[in-house]
């Protein structure tokens, strides 16, 4: 295991043995430490208002209808709670913006990394940072009045809430966050294994692609797969484009339905409090943020494991 | 028997080849710089068309009305504004602490680790759901209403990963060489830390900061879901008083069915995006400045 | 490499530049618009008892139903240009999420598009908060095709029962299946949201059943998309708010509904809804007034204010776009309230095609 920076200098008192300096860094070493514990709180507290409900759910509706129905209908008469519509509808736009960001993303950073000089970055990076800035209630907008009828014209069948357009903002939206991950994840190969290529008389393309990009895999992955979460976790690009009808399908012209969205649409909603339609937000919720999780603590386990150390 | 093959005619150099592929790969890594670039230009020109003819003194200055001529974002600023700040003096402190404490006092430990995975993963958790648990800590729990300050609390918890992370990473930019000086001249671990560690990270840590400031600023949903409320026809006279912010309020007047509230909503989202741009762009002149070369 | 990043960004940016300045659109000059039947509004008397309003002092907190918002919020805004510091607010957390909130005992105004349902009752009563029931406005929901549809300009609401039950999903999708004289085209639905109070209502009405109904048309909670998914599609069917057919003239066409089934067409006005002879698809829509709150000045002076002639004729007006009631409504609801009569007149919640004789008696 690495050695953190403060293993490296290990605690000590202070010069003279002065027992106040002492009791004060006792002191700020546990304020410090109660910060940083707000992480665990915070995820503890997640758990527990998400918890009680969902409890409350799977009281009322069986976990193996939840986890294999093909229809998600709770709100209707005829109440069904299969959450795979929701699950696909996800899974269908987060897809849609990772074929757009995974590409366009990577290949800006190699450029970014290995090409552009110093000058074009710093025009270059800020401006695509400001993509990510955005809020995302003006890109869902951009997506259902701008994109959608552009659309139309060349796509036929295309209805006005769609998971493709949805997607492919989304996309955009995260493209700088791909971009500046790997980038990043480039920036920490040591020059000496560019240097050792150069020497040998590679071009800066094939050093970009031979040499940097296999040394940063892992970063990369990483990027990746944190960007993906986010495309996930994303709620009013879809909420507002990508539709209200929960349909189990991979077709991108018709209106879906995300998890996202559904919690969206039930919380600003009529649904009383306390009654079954209510306690779905809490299901879905704690379905999506399963989710993440594991994707979350998949990517860290996958930089951990496979990082080329270069010390 | 084999002839011996002078080594010239082995090594095929093809250079010009070479070079046409890394030139043909420039050409599609400003394409796909372009193709982000475009799509923005293209959302602020749309933005722009039709908003900018709103755009006036008396915008700024009114509050909202049903009345598309009367209507302002006043109070929607204000709002912004004073969430804005709460959330940061929350945050602020917290997220660096946090930072310190994983990067300079914690060992590599297990619960070092588990720390770390809640705080990566809590940076991915879907903005409502923060907003669920404002509900009932904040509103509910701790008795604040849908007052500025709930909302500030809950908008804090959402960029508190961001801040920490980014902490992190400035801290660990640190040369080494630094702690060593410090430390050998006898002094403790905060005071490395609060006199040479953190003015060198400082830059990197304003920056995560002010990014985190920009994401709180544009985030509709989970004040939704705490109550921000939408007709404040009154600008917030404490923390503890009810408010509404741009998000919301461009959400709003979007749904309206008069057709000049859709170009107000434009107008609105000139403005918000307007601060999001000067906010950015401090944040890299800061960088710039104040980057101190070892 | 750099000189060419510099160009691109500052080719770009000047371009937006133009592009906003040469298709400079709609500043504050065009507001020349005329809604589809003009709105007769007439003007509202000033309250009597301005010097005392001036005087008040005071937080009001509403929230509730979308629909009722543009009400609620139009006379909070009326009532604070005479009584400027009293503190209004209103939100948007929906019917349910209102009562939610309301029966917890943080508001002091709950709007809602459909009467309180007795689970909801039960919350009140169980956290001690008495309500006062106050009918405001009606709405009426109007059924819309694309003007390009010439035939369809009466349905039968076993026509539309046909188009919108559970069991058409997938099956009736041509409108020469509704009616044999219409055309072979395909139908396409836009309607509200699940989660909504005009979806229960529709679903009410015309199907029978509280939210039964097909899913596969396109759902919005936002009425804008919807107008546009209509006036853009030939073969469109779609229903919501009236007020959103008054805004867009020109680009929706409205449907009669015969309700009994005996060829007497009604289409939606402001006449029609108001003197009930457009049904099933008017309803009453209401806002709850906690009984403790009622006794503060402002809350009481505002509630007067919003049933009186100082308010109720600017319900009609194109900015709020809701059906006033007839005048002997308004005054036995004011009545009502300050003779602080609690309690619901609607025992087992929403009712289809409900009168408000009721508060008369």
């Amino acid at each position: 295991m690495n050695p953190s920076i403060a293993d490296r200098y290990p605690k000590r008192r202070s010069l003279g043995h002065n027992r106040a300096r002492d009791a004060r860094e006792w002191l700020i070493h546990g304020i410090l430490l109660l910060a940083a514990s707000l992480g665990i709180l915070v995820t503890a507290g997640i758990i527990l208002s998400l918890a009680r409900e969902t409890v409350a759910f799977f009281r009322q509706v069986s976990l193996v209808e939840y986890l294999t129905g093909t229809e998600w209908t709770p709100l209707f008469a005829t109440r069904k709670f299969g959450i795979w519509p929701l699950v696909t509808a996800t899974a269908l736009t987060s897809g849609i913006a990772l074929v757009v960001a995974v590409p366009l993303g990577l290949t800006a950073a190699v450029y970014l990394s290995e090409f552009a000089s110093p000058r074009a970055r710093d025009v270059l990076k800020p401006a695509l940072e400001v993509l990510a800035g955005v809020p995302t209630v003006v890109y869902g907008y951009f997506a259902l009045i701008t994109v959608t009828p552009f659309l139309q014209r060349f796509i036929p069948g295309l209805s006005t809430f769609n998971a493709l357009s949805a997607g492919l903002v989304m996309g955009i939206m995260i493209l700088p966050l791909v971009t500046s991950l790997s980038e990043d994840a480039m920036a920490a190969v040591p020059d000496s294994l560019r240097e050792g290529a150069y020497g040998l008389g590679a071009t800066r393309f094939e050093v970009a692609l031979q040499v940097v990009f296999p040394a940063a895999l892992s970063g990369i992955v990483a990027a990746v797969i944190l960007s993906l979460s986010r495309a996930v976790g994303e709620t009013m690009i879809v909420a507002i484009a990508a539709g209200q009808n929960p349909t189990l399908t991979l077709d991108p012209r018709v209106p879906i339905e995300t998890m996202t969205a559904y919690i969206v649409q039930v919380s600003l909603g009529d649904t009383p409090y306390g009654s079954l339609g209510y306690l779905t937000i809490f299901a879905v919720g704690t379905t999506l943020f399963l989710l993440t999780f594991v994707m979350n603590a998949f990517s860290f386990w996958f930089v951990r494991r496979f990082r080329e150390v270069y010390e | 028997m084999i002839e011996a093959v002078p080594a010239a005619t082995l090594f095929r150099p093809n250079l010009a080849m070479r070079r046409l592929k890394g030139a043909v790969f420039v050409l599609c890594g400003v394409t796909s710089i372009s193709v982000g670039l475009a799509t923005l230009t293209l959302l602020l020109a749309d933005v722009l068309q039709r908003g900018l003819g709103w755009l006036d003194w008396q915008f700024l200055t009114s509050f909202d009305s049903r009345f598309a001529a009367q209507a302002g974002i006043k109070a929607a600023l204000y709002g912004t504004a004073m969430m804005m700040v709460f959330t940061m003096l929350v945050a602020l402190p917290l997220g660096v602490m946090a930072g310190v404490y994983l990067e300079e006092y914690a060992p590599e430990s297990r619960l070092k680790h588990l720390i770390q995975v809640n705080i990566a993963n809590l940076a991915g958790v879907p903005s409502i759901i923060y907003g669920l648990l404002g509900l009932a800590v904040f509103v509910r729990g701790m008795g604040l209403g849908r007052s500025v300050l709930a909302g500030s609390f809950t908008m804090a918890l959402l960029v508190l990963p961001v801040i920490v992370v980014t902490t992190q990473e400035a801290i660990r930019a640190v040369p080494g060489s630094i702690r060593d000086a410090s430390y050998a001249l006898g002094a403790t671990r905060f005071q490395t830390v609060w006199h040479h560690v953190l003015p060198y990270a400082f830059p990197g840590i304003l920056t995560g900061n002010i990014l985190a400031a920009s994401r709180a600023i544009g985030e509709t949903a989970p004040l939704i879901t705490i109550g921000a409320l939408t007709f404040v026809p009154f600008v917030p006279e404490s923390p503890l008083d009810r408010f509404t912010v741009l998000p919301i309020l461009i959400f709003n007047w979007t749904s309206k069915p008069q057709a000049e509230f859709h170009d107000l909503a434009a107008a609105a989202i000139i403005v918000l995006l307007g601060v999001l741009l000067t906010l950015n762009a401090s944040a890299i002149i800061l960088r710039r400045r104040l980057r101190r070369r070892f | 490499m750099n000189r060419t990043a510099r160009f691109m960004v500052v080719s770009l940016l000047t371009a937006a530049a133009l592009a906003a300045m040469a298709c400079g659109g709609g500043g504050k000059g065009d507001e020349s618009r005329t809604g589809a039947e003009a709105p007769q509004v007439a003007k509202p008397a000033e309250p009597a008892n301005k010097a005392e309003l001036a005087q008040l002092r005071g937080d009001i907190v509403a929230d509730g139903s979308s629909t009722v918002y543009p009400v609620t919020q139009a006379a909070a805004e009326e009532f604070r240009r005479y009584a400027p510091n009293v503190r209004i607010s209103v939100g948007i957390s929906g019917t349910g999420g209102g009562f939610k909130k309301f029966c917890n005992g943080e508001t002091d105004i709950s709007d809602a598009s459909r009467p309180i349902s007795p689970s909801e009752r039960e919350a009140c009563a169980a956290k001690g908060i008495e309500y006062i029931e106050l009918p405001v406005a009606y709405d009426g929901l109007a059924v819309v095709v694309n003007p390009r549809n010439t035939w369809a300009t009466c349905l039968t609401k076993a026509e539309l029962k046909k188009i919108w039950e559970p069991e058409a999903q997938g099956k009736v999708t041509n409108w020469k299946q509704v009616r044999d004289s219409f055309p072979d085209k395909p139908l396409k639905l836009y309607g509200a949201g699940t989660d909504s109070g005009t979806f229960d209502y529709f679903t009410e009405a015309i199907v029978g059943k509280e939210k039964a109904s097909r899913g596969d048309y396109q759902a919005s909670e936002d009425d804008n998309v919807l107008v546009q998914g209509v006036a853009s599609d030939e073969a469109a069917l779609g229903y919501f708010g009236y007020a959103y057919v008054v805004e867009n003239p020109g680009k929706l066409k409205v449907v009669a509904v015969d309700n009994k089934g005996d060829g007497t067409c009604v289409a939606p006005s402001f006449e029609t809804v108001r003197n009930g002879t457009y049904q099933p698809l008017s309803r009453p829509i209401f806002i709850y007034v906690k009984k403790t709150s009622a006794s503060r000045p402002e809350v009481k002076a505002f509630v007067n204010f919003y049933l009186s002639k100082s308010f109720t004729p600017l319900i009609q007006s194109r900015e709020v776009g809701y059906i006033a009631l007839p005048d002997e409504v308004y005054q036995a609801v004011a009545q009502r309230f300050n003779a602080g009569i609690t309690g619901t007149l609607f025992p087992n919640g929403a009712e289809v095609g409900a009168t408000l004789d009721r508060y008369l008696k």
